[in-house]
């Protein structure tokens, strides 16, 4: 469905991709993930062929998007990650209008637009303003029109960020389900969970560069250990004390609240550090997560 | 959702056509014309004619000229309606092309919606200025038809081709201020542009009075300005003294400046909307 080989983007001096190679199959669910910065926006917008590009070889369904825009466009579905929704519309409207932008005839617009109200679950906002919506009613009001032109591949950019957890879970649940009706997916996020969750296959993004490629789970096996110890001592502890558990697993990242153990049995970490005499005010052990991988792969936090 | 083949758009291969690239935008502009034309009434019907009544009619009272002097015309106020209509069709035209505009590149981010579409940037620019140009077209036409029963034009046909003019010099002003706005970062440039532009092309550009009072050098200052070609076009057909030569040059340095004003906008909007 798409595929870069070398694929860069510059904006005068500055490299924001710089040169990556990316294969996204049909009705596969692919992450960008990677922290702000990183050059996924900008890999979404040569992709969503709106931003020419620089170096590099891209390929969007066949086509190339220098000299194919609009017919790539047309089976495409965009979910930028600022709000670009009409406010001077009301909720119906902005479905129905955006469908004509495609040539779909009057009819088929409002069954269209009715349609994806109901899959949106804001059939009853239709002759609402866009501004007296929910954060979260707008996101899936997004989402809506961006499936208007029933679209082979559907790019959704940060599409959780602002939300609260609950209308977060509702979007992943309508994107789950798009995915199942065999809808291509290309996600860019910062949030692992999301990665998580949603993603067949993801590429971790880093200063333009990708890190690694492969899914959430392989990412986890080839980068992590399969379980974490993470301790908390007291502040500014957290640095002399990395060099007292160490040798306890795989290595230890030290951040500022606490310390990562990597080792495929957690507990018995917990255990040796309080046997040490070691007291740390809190501890937990959990699973590896592409949170740990981006650690390993950059020495940052996904949150830095 | 369905997600049944069925109803899947038609797969365009290459660009729209210049007018399936518009009448995609038809229901859109037709929208924003609902929404907004009780507002333009005001701005683009009322205030002209508060215009007319005030500087025609009784400032005009007191001005009695030989009509050698008003190019033509009976009285001042059959000198000064065909010029203020013109200014009028600037003035829609660049109020239209300025906040708007920035709007839908800065504040509603509505060009970038529709770029994500198989429009195209000369698509936007194209249906946008269809339908400011209908704004200038209709206002332009209901003001001809207002003063219609006041006795300032000599014939029928001269008021079409008046406002036909009138049109294109509103068509103009456009495009170029379409350009200019789509490079300005911050609406502080539309003060700029409203007191060193438009004022002063309001005032000196032949509606008022004749330029040839202006004295020799700033008589030829006027007559390069795009503004003093639409009213002396306007002028000419409206009061039936119609010079052909100095037509055809008024009317094709107002097409030179659409096709310039076109370009200026489409490579502007282009490189503002290219992140």
């Amino acid at each position: 469905m798409i595929s870069a080989r070398g694929l860069r983007k510059s904006y005068g001096d500055f490299e924001a991709v710089k040169g990556i190679d990316v294969d996204v199959r049909q009705g596969e669910a692919f992450g960008f993930l990677g922290p702000n910065g990183a050059g996924k926006s900008s890999t979404m917008r040569m992709i969503a062929s709106v931003s020419p590009v620089s170096a590099g070889e891209l390929r969007i369904l066949g086509m190339d998007p220098a000299t194919d825009g609009p017919a790539i466009r047309g089976r495409l579905g965009v979910c930028p990650q600022e709000d670009t929704l009409d406010n001077e519309l009301n909720v119906f409207d902005n479905l129905y209008i955006y469908g004509r932008y495609f040539g779909i005839d009057r009819a088929t617009c409002r069954e269209r637009a009715n349609e994806l109200l109901e899959f949106a679950q804001i059939t009853d906002k239709a002759k609402a303003k866009v501004e007296d919506l929910s954060g979260g009613m707008k996101r899936r009001l997004t989402i809506a029109r961006s499936l208007i032109n029933n679209p082979d591949v559907l790019l959704l950019d940060e599409p959780t960020t602002g939300l609260d957890p609950q209308a977060r879970h509702v979007l992943w649940d309508q994107l789950f389900r798009l995915k199942q009706a065999g809808v291509t997916l290309v996600i860019t996020t910062h949030y692992m969970d999301e990665a998580e969750q949603l993603c067949d296959r993801l590429v971790v993004m880093d200063k333009g560069v990708i890190a690694a490629e492969g899914s959430p789970r392989e990412l986890i096996e080839a980068h992590s250990t399969r379980e974490v110890a993470e301790l908390r001592f007291g502040v500014g502890e957290h640095e002399v004390l990395a060099g007292k558990v160490e040798d306890l697993g795989d290595r230890v990242e030290v951040l500022p609240d606490r310390l990562l153990v990597y080792s495929d049995h957690g507990e018995d970490v917990v255990t040796a550090v309080i046997d040490r005499g070691l007291q740390p005010i809190a501890t937990l052990v959990r699973r590896s997560t592409l949170e740990d991988v981006f650690l390993r792969l950059t020495g940052r936090s996904l949150a830095d | 959702m369905t997600t049944t083949q069925s109803t899947r758009t038609e797969r365009p291969t290459g660009s729209l056509s210049a007018w399936e690239g518009m009448t995609r935008q038809l229901d859109y502009w037709v929208t924003v014309y609902k929404r907004t034309w009780r507002g333009g009434v005001i701005s683009s019907f009322a205030a002209p004619l508060f215009y007319v009544v005030a500087m025609g009619v009784l400032l005009g009272g007191f001005i009695q000229a030989d009509p050698d002097r008003l190019e033509g015309a009976t009285s001042y106020l059959a000198f000064i309606v065909p010029g203020l209509v013109a200014a009028h069709a600037m003035q829609i035209a660049v109020s239209e092309s300025t906040y708007p505009v920035m709007g839908a590149i800065k504040w509603h981010k509505t060009f970038f919606a529709q770029l994500a579409t198989p429009l195209a940037v000369r698509d936007l620019v194209n249906a946008f200025i269809a339908f400011v140009v209908f704004r200038i077209a209709s206002a332009c036409a209901v003001f001809m038809l207002v003063l219609a029963p006041f006795g300032v034009f000599e014939s029928w046909w001269g008021p079409v081709l008046a406002w036909l003019a009138q049109v294109l010099v509103g068509t103009a002003f456009a495009l170029l201020t379409f350009g200019y706005s789509a490079r300005l970062k911050s609406e502080e440039g539309f003060g700029v542009l409203f007191r060193l532009g438009v004022m002063p092309l309001t005032l000196f550009s032949g509606a008022f009075f004749p330029i040839s009072n202006l004295g020799p050098v700033l008589e030829w200052a006027a007559r390069l300005t795009p503004l003093w070609h639409g009213v002396s076009l306007s002028r000419m057909f409206c009061l039936d003294t119609v010079d052909w030569s100095l037509a055809a040059v008024n009317a094709g340095v107002l097409v030179v400046l659409c096709l310039i004003g076109w370009r200026w906008a489409v490579t502007g909007l282009d490189k503002r909307l290219e992140v």
